[in-house]
């Protein structure tokens, strides 16, 4: 009945005001203190095994990562900021970790990495840590449009048990109290991350799960059309935040 | 398992120093049920031990409660330049060794 | 677009903020049982050691926790151990930390999971073999959106 009186109580507030707030400048002082220590944050685990994969060698046969693509303090910087992208081959954008994979696949004749497994996770964080501190700036491909609209539409389509649309609680509650737990307005600024409640680096897919399964409805599949659709629209809503790496989130 | 340790590179005689460390463990409590609905056995690093100059100067025993990669935060005081060692231990029986020279002087 | 009074309160069933059930629970009984073998049932007094833990935290599965305990550190006279026991976990044994007069001081930081809001004890046992306590209420918020 708490949480009942509790959420009637934020839905009768105005409309959220425009103002974007990150997670990172909605968590306790602590949580910001562990993010930012270069000795407390377990998320630096998966960057430094990432950064061991980037120069292994896949033993097919084929180039390293860094064989074909060099330093990636040079070639990556920026790139994770601006996943999802077109891929022209496919005819269709892809997340960084599907990249990733096609990669894999096209250009070392390897296996796709399991999507939830450590070295995927590694890599994407990886990658993304070389654009930390750098501005989410969204494919401007106009082809990647259609499929942001999807992302919006997915974003304001009412799912599960509870009827309830990811924007009834990230546009209209954000800032407001679920429970204990205060609504974030959602933005993707820094995945992969380690979240408390996972003990672990997680995927952007991951935490779509959870959010969609708190309102009992069925997740879709990581690197699915759904998912980087919602990426594609979620990034496009950030886009000027910064990129956190690594992150942490309770 | 990795670790990052931080260990000043240097120190006065007499100072004392901070010591950090994180482990890279998940600390697997033995109370949580796997996606097979069966008890995932225990698994955590059960010590931590601080060398300085070949003697303990601080040690820390862990249980199920300490959080997946732990973290620790210590002090000990500079005598004269020596290895300052960091030792763990799991259930499974690994055990982990990372050293640094303190220069004290 | 308003969420109903109705959805609301399915909303709370459905993500309730009751965390995990274990198989068995510390209780401030067992707490104390654990206290008692560690001190051997000897008398503690209460202060001499800061036990630092934010009020409020927002994920039981990683809570800062910082403790020191007032001591010289020297031979004669320094503090030996100190063992952070808590009430609700399956364990009340949480971390305990050893010190030496070449610790330079007795203080120490961690991180600990907490199921639950509740007590959590510090005792630091001095080389004299006198026992000294601290105890602070920590009180644990859960997200919302989880895995199951
Ligand atoms: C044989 C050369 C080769 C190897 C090896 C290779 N790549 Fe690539 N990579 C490419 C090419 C070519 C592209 C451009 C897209 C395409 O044609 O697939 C690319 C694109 C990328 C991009 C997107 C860059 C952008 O600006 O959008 C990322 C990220 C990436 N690779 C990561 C990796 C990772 C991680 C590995 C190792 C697992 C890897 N690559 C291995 C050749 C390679
Ligand atoms: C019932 C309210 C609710 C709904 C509906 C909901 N979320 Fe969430 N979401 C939350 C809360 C609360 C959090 C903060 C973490 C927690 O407590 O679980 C969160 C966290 C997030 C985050 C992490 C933000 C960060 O800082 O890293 C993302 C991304 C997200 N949600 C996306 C979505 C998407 C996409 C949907 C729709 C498919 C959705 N959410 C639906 C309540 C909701």
């Amino acid at each position: 009945m708490r949480l009942a009186a509790l959420l009637a109580l934020a839905l009768a507030l105005p409309a959220v005001a425009e103002e974007r707030v990150t997670g990172f400048e909605q968590m306790s002082e602590d949580l910001q203190a562990m993010q930012n220590d270069p000795v407390a944050n377990p998320g630096l685990f998966w960057i430094a095994d990432g950064e061991t994969l980037w120069s292994e060698d896949p033993g097919t046969g084929a180039d390293s990562c860094k064989g074909c693509h060099g330093d990636a303090s040079d070639s990556m910087a920026g790139v994770a900021a601006s996943y999802p992208a077109w891929d022209e081959e496919s005819g269709r954008p892809v997340d960084l970790a599907g990249r990733i994979n096609l990669c894999r696949t096209r250009h070392q004749d390897a296996e796709p990495f399991e999507r939830v497994s450590d070295e995927l996770l590694s890599l994407a964080a990886y990658l993304t840590h070389q654009s930390k501190g750098m501005p989410i700036t969204p494919d401007d491909d106009p082809r990647t449009d259609p499929w942001r609209e999807r992302g919006e539409d997915l974003f304001a389509r009412r799912i599960g048990q509870l009827n309830l649309s990811c924007a009834q609680c990230h546009d209209r509650l954000a800032g407001g109290h679920l429970g204990s737990a205060l609504i974030p307005q959602a933005h993707p600024t820094g995945y992969p991350q380690y979240r408390l409640e996972w003990e672990t680096m997680g995927s952007l897919a991951r935490r779509f799960d959870n959010c969609i399964f708190g309102v009992r409805a069925e997740p879709y599949e990581a690197g699915s059309e759904d998912y980087v659709s919602l990426e594609l629209y979620l990034k496009s809503r950030a886009a000027g935040l910064t990129i956190e790496s690594p992150a942490i989130r309770p | 398992m990795s670790a990052l340790v931080n260990i000043p590179e240097t120190a006065a005689p007499g100072e004392i120093v901070d010591i950090k460390v994180l482990l890279q463990h998940p600390m697997e409590t033995g109370f949580r049920t796997g996606p097979d609905g069966k008890l995932v056995p225990r698994n955590i690093i059960h010590s931590l031990r601080c060398l300085y100059l070949s003697e303990e100067v601080f040690a820390a025993e862990l249980f199920p409660a300490v959080t997946a990669n732990p973290f620790f935060a210590f002090t000990l005081v500079a005598e004269t330049t020596g290895e300052v060692e960091i030792l763990w231990a799991d259930d499974a029986g690994e055990e982990q060794r990372q050293s640094q020279t303190l220069t004290v002087g | 677009m308003k969420a109903t009074r109705r959805q609301a309160i399915a909303m709370g069933l459905a993500m309730p903020l009751a965390l995990r059930v274990r198989p068995a629970q510390a209780t401030p009984e067992t707490m104390q049982a654990a206290i008692d073998a560690f001190t051997g049932g000897a008398a503690v007094t209460e202060g001499g050691v800061e036990l630092k833990i934010p009020a409020l935290v927002e994920n039981g599965n990683s809570v800062p926790l910082s403790v020191s305990a007032e001591s010289p550190m020297t031979d004669e006279d320094h503090v030996e151990e100190i063992a952070i026991f808590n009430e609700v976990n399956p364990l009340p044994d949480t971390v305990r930390f050893h010190f030496t007069p070449r610790s330079g001081r007795a203080t120490a930081q961690t991180r600990i999971r907490l199921n639950g809001t509740q007590h959590v004890t510090a005792i630091a046992r001095k080389s004299d073999g006198t026992f000294h306590s601290a105890q602070v209420n920590v009180i644990v918020t859960a997200p919302a959106c989880r895995e199951s």
